[in-house]
Parts: structure tokens; C-alpha cells; sequence
């Protein structure tokens, strides 16, 4: 990211910044809607992973996908087909273990996490060449979108609604109560599975905003934050999207006007609303018991 | 019950032997549930009471035997099974509402890509209406007490209109007079299904349900509320209840009966 912030910086160093002006640039009219894009999908598919626990798992399959990009590249291919064909692969693979072995669960995907990452790096040591735009995929370049990454997320957001929308139902019931959902004859395996590609391909786009260190936080923090406030599926996914596109537009604006690392700064605000939200809680909870104390 | 006996059981196992890993925690257990009946099945933890419900329901494929559930296989006829599972194993804090916890219900062997009908809502209100939770229809599930939080899934099991009840440890963690209430509720529901439920507090089943069996790894159900010698000694180890409260109290048929009575 360090070169490709150095690469902007001359445009971005001028006086006199202002909003407006930012929204002259493409890149960065291309920056806002690729995080509106993927504050969508991270809201929707976030607010399953935090019900259902997989944020460990989510974590696993993002660094196990920087496997699918240093291969991809040894072969010359897309390094985004790479990444997705990869934690399309490890979420299966993950999805596994966490369905068939009830314990230690977490040490498995942990050893995947990190055999995913190695993976990666071995293969990149043989490919020959210039791998700069590598590190992109780790902090995020989302300042670097090009139109096609965006038409990939307006693609992958559509599946992602649509295959929620059409199975909610169902993955609402495996998610509160497995063992009832199949004893209704839902078909439980069948819905996980399709939740965890779901999660794969949030994942692939979500690690163009914020790279694949951080896409835990941006799957995790938005619907965190709706669940203390809303205590309806629906409303959490609704209201964590939104948070989503605000942590990112005001991260990429920040960003912008001090010369930041964008991933970051929208992952840090994002935290910040996080504490703030959770001091908050607290606060109300303990007006609560004071209420019901007199 | 004489004349019932002539009638087909609703749950049948036969010789079912069933366990995790080759460890047997079921051994050579056969039951017959008939319509009506409301069975209350005690025993320690861990005495295989839960493996069983999960081997009624096709959760759990016996390692030997065979289960029948309306004539069926588990898998096809647990449609007309309405679980109501042990509490613990469910997240308190799941993002979600009375009302969506209970329409969970209409799932029920329809496919989860069916329409919800217009008779649905009815349907819903009616569950909550049976067990007298209608007003806390809009509350997140996390709001409530575990006692109401217990009549949720019942009403959720009452939506899938069944034909058997089954509860697992309906009134564990839950206050006594909440569990009393329970009770008289599932008393109420009996008139109309049939219910088997597990625990492993006897004082309070006995004095509820029509007929008694102890499970531990192997049954011991006559189809009556008596509790023979035989029973006491598979589970002498167990039931700390029974041994509290002592054994001769509610324990013999004509006392038992005559609880029956008095609670009637």
C-alpha cells in the first residue's frame, strides 16, 4: 500500500482539498460506490456470520484466499479469479470441519488460515517479476478500482441479495436452531453451504476495500454495532449496511484529506463506533438497573 | 390404557441400540408410544434421555435396531413430531422476535421456498393463544425469562401442528412455580396430543404425566406410572430427586394416583 499511496500522493498533496473537489477525481467517485457495494454485502452476510459465530471461520477463509492470488499469479491469471476460486475452496473446506467435527473446530481452520497464507507466499517466490500490487490485497486498494472490479461487486451484491432473499426462511431457521431446522426436514447442510460460498464471495470484495488483514472488521463491526440497537434480522442487516457505507465514505474522505492508508482509517472509524456503541450500551444498561432499583 | 394397547403406536423402537463413536449410550431399548399417552421418561445425565429424542427425530442414526414414527421412517415422519428442545442449546441473545421464533413452526415439511399463506398469521396467534403468551408476540426472544422463553417453544412445536409433543428437560433452570404452570400446560395440550417428554427431575414429572419410565442406557417403561424395584436400582445412582425427596412419596401407583387425584 506504501507504493501506492506514494503513487497518488502527488495528486492528493494539493492545497486548498476540499469535498467537492475530491468528487472530481474518478477514482474517488469509484472508492465511494465500491465501498457503498461492499458495506451492502458485508451488512447482509456480516449479520449471519455474527449469529452464527463464523467469524473465526470468515477470518480463516480471507487469509486462506491470499493462497488462490499468489497461485494465480504464478500462472499468470487473474489474481480476483484466483482469490475467488481459493476461498470458495477453503469456505467448503472450513464449512466441513466446522460441521462434522464438533470440537477443535477452531484449530483446524486456524492450521488452514495459515497453510492458505503460506501457499501464497511460496508461490509468489517463484513467479518472476514485479509483485508490488500484491500488498494491495493485504491493506486494501480501493482508492486503484478499476470499473470492472465495480461491475464484479454490482454482480456479486445481486447474487447475495437475491439468494438471500429467495432462501431467508430457511437460513434465519438454521441459524436460530439447527436441530429443529432438520427435524422440519429444512435442508440444513445444503443452506449452510450456500452460506458459506455466500461468505467466500463477500470476502473476495470486501478485500479490495480493506484488504484481507482487516475484513473481519468490516464483516463483524457493522452488524455488531445493529445488534445492540436492533434486535431483528432484518433491521440489523438493513441498519449495518448503512453503517457500513458511512464508516467507509467518511474513512475514504479522511483518507483522502490526510494522505491515509484507506483500509485502515475506514476500519478504524469503524472501531471507534464500535467502543463508542458498546460504551453506550453499558451506560443505558446501567440506567436501567438503576430504574429498576428503585 | 388396556383398550389402547390394540391401537398402532404413534413411536416404536425396537431393540434400537444407539451411541457416539461405537460407545453405546442406548442399549437394546424398546418403547411404544400410543396415542394419548404422556410419557415422562427420567434418568441421570448423560443416561442416554437426549440420544434417544435425537434417534426418534433421524438426528442420530441407530447403530443397531430400528425406530418407526407413525409407521415411518424418523426422516419422513418426524414431520409430525413438534420439538421443543433444552434451552441451553439455544443462544439467548439470537436477534429475533417472539412471532418469528413461533412462525419457525410453519416450516414444517412444507420446503422453505413455499409463500406464506394467509391462514398463516391465524395460525401463529393461535400457537401463542395455547400457551397465553400472545402479548409478548413483538418482544425479542432475549427480553424474556427462561419460563416464557419455554412456552415460545412450545408454541414454535404447536405451530408445526403435531400429532406428539416431544420436550427435552422442559423445565430445567426454570423457577417451580413457572414449572408448575408448564406442566398444567402440557396437561391441557395432552388432551388433544400426545406427549412424551425427558428429565431428570422426577418429583416433578411424576406427579404430572400418565405413565413413567427410567433411562439409563438401557429403558425400563412398563406403560404405567409405577416405578418398579427394577428401575430404582438401574438408576439408583441418579436420581438425586428421588433419594431427596424420598423414594416412597410419590413413587408407588396407589400414591401416585392419588396425587393424581388431588391435583384434579
Amino acid at each position: 500500500m506504501a507504493f501506492r499511496t506514494a503513487c497518488l500522493r502527488p495528486t492528493l498533496m494539493r492545497k486548498g482539498k476540499n469535498m467537492l473537489e475530491a468528487l472530481h477525481f474518478t477514482f474517488f467517485r469509484n472508492a465511494l460506490l465500491a465501498g457503498a457495494l461492499v458495506s451492502i454485502a458485508c451488512g447482509i452476510i456480516g449479520t449471519f456470520i455474527i449469529v452464527n459465530r463464523l467469524v473465526f471461520l470468515s477470518g480463516g477463509i480471507a487469509h486462506a484466499a491470499y493462497g488462490g492470488i499468489g497461485i494465480a499469479y504464478f500462472l499468470k491469471q487473474d489474481p480476483v479469479l484466483g482469490a475467488v476460486l481459493f476461498s470458495l475452496i477453503s469456505a467448503f473446506g472450513m464449512g466441513t470441519v466446522v460441521r462434522k467435527t464438533r470440537e477443535r473446530a477452531d484449530t483446524i481452520i486456524g492450521v488452514m488460515w495459515a497453510i492458505g497464507m503460506a501457499l501464497g507466499i511460496i508461490f509468489l517466490d517463484f513467479s518472476p517479476g514485479y509483485k508490488a500490487d500484491l500488498m494491495s490485497y493485504l491493506f486494501g486498494s480501493i482508492l486503484a478500482v478499476p470499473a470492472s472490479d465495480l461491475l464484479f461487486m454490482v454482480v456479486l451484491d445481486s447474487i447475495i441479495l437475491l439468494t438471500v432473499i429467495l432462501l431467508y426462511k430457511g437460513l434465519v431457521a438454521i441459524s436460530f436452531d439447527e436441530e429443529f431446522a432438520t427435524v422440519e426436514n429444512v435442508p440444513v447442510n445444503t443452506l449452510f453451504f450456500i452460506l458459506f460460498a455466500l461468505i467466500a464471495l463477500t470476502v473476495v470484495i470486501t478485500m479490495r476495500l480493506v484488504g484481507l488483514i482487516m475484513v473481519i472488521a468490516l464483516l463483524t463491526i457493522p452488524p455488531a454495532i445493529a445488534g445492540i440497537y436492533f434486535k431483528d434480522l432484518k433491521k440489523m442487516m438493513v441498519v449495518a449496511s448503512l453503517l457500513g457505507i458511512l464508516f467507509s465514505t467518511c474513512g475514504l474522505f479522511l483518507s483522502y484529506f490526510f494522505n491515509l492508508t484507506s483500509g485502515a482509517t475506514i476500519i478504524l472509524i469503524s472501531g471507534i463506533a464500535y467502543g463508542l456503541a458498546q460504551a453506550g450500551k453499558s451506560l443505558s444498561n446501567r440506567r436501567k438497573t438503576l430504574f429498576k432499583a428503585r | 390404557m388396556k383398550e389402547k394397547r390394540s391401537q398402532a403406536p404413534l413411536i416404536q423402537t425396537k431393540r434400537l441400540w444407539a451411541g457416539y463413536d461405537a460407545e453405546p449410550v442406548l442399549e437394546d431399548v424398546n418403547l411404544e408410544v400410543l396415542p394419548g399417552d404422556f410419557i415422562g421418561l427420567i434418568g441421570p445425565n448423560g443416561g442416554g434421555k437426549t440420544t434417544l429424542l435425537k434417534v426418534i427425530m433421524g438426528l442420530l442414526e441407530p447403530s443397531r435396531g430400528k425406530v418407526h414414527v407413525m409407521g415411518k421412517t424418523p426422516q419422513q415422519g418426524r414431520c409430525h413430531i413438534g420439538y421443543v428442545p433444552q434451552q441451553v442449546a439455544l443462544d439467548r441473545d439470537f436477534p429475533i422476535s417472539v412471532w418469528d421464533v413461533v412462525k419457525m413452526g410453519l416450516l414444517g415439511c412444507r420446503g422453505i421456498l413455499q409463500k406464506t399463506r394467509s391462514e398463516d398469521d391465524e395460525l401463529i396467534m393461535e400457537s401463542l393463544r395455547q400457551v397465553d403468551i400472545v402479548n409478548l408476540r413483538n418482544r425479542p426472544i432475549g427480553d424474556l425469562s427462561v419460563g416464557q422463553r419455554q412456552r415460545v417453544y412450545i408454541a414454535r412445536a404447536l405451530a408445526t401442528r403435531p400429532l406428539i409433543l416431544l420436550l427435552d428437560e422442559p423445565t430445567a433452570s426454570i423457577d417451580p412455580l413457572a414449572s408448575q404452570s408448564i406442566y398444567e400446560l402440557l396437561h391441557t395440550l395432552n388432551e388433544t396430543m400426545t406427549i412424551v417428554m425427558v428429565s431428570h427431575n422426577m418429583d416433578a414429572v411424576s406427579s404430572h404425566v400418565k405413565s413413567i419410565g427410567c433411562i439409563n442406557r438401557k429403558l425400563y417403561y412398563h406403560g404405567t406410572k409405577e416405578i418398579t424395584d427394577e428401575m430404582v436400582n438401574a438408576i439408583y445412582n441418579c436420581p438425586i430427586d428421588l433419594i431427596a425427596h424420598g423414594v416412597p412419596h410419590r413413587v408407588l401407583a396407589p400414591h401416585a394416583h392419588e396425587e393424581r387425584e388431588k391435583h384434579a
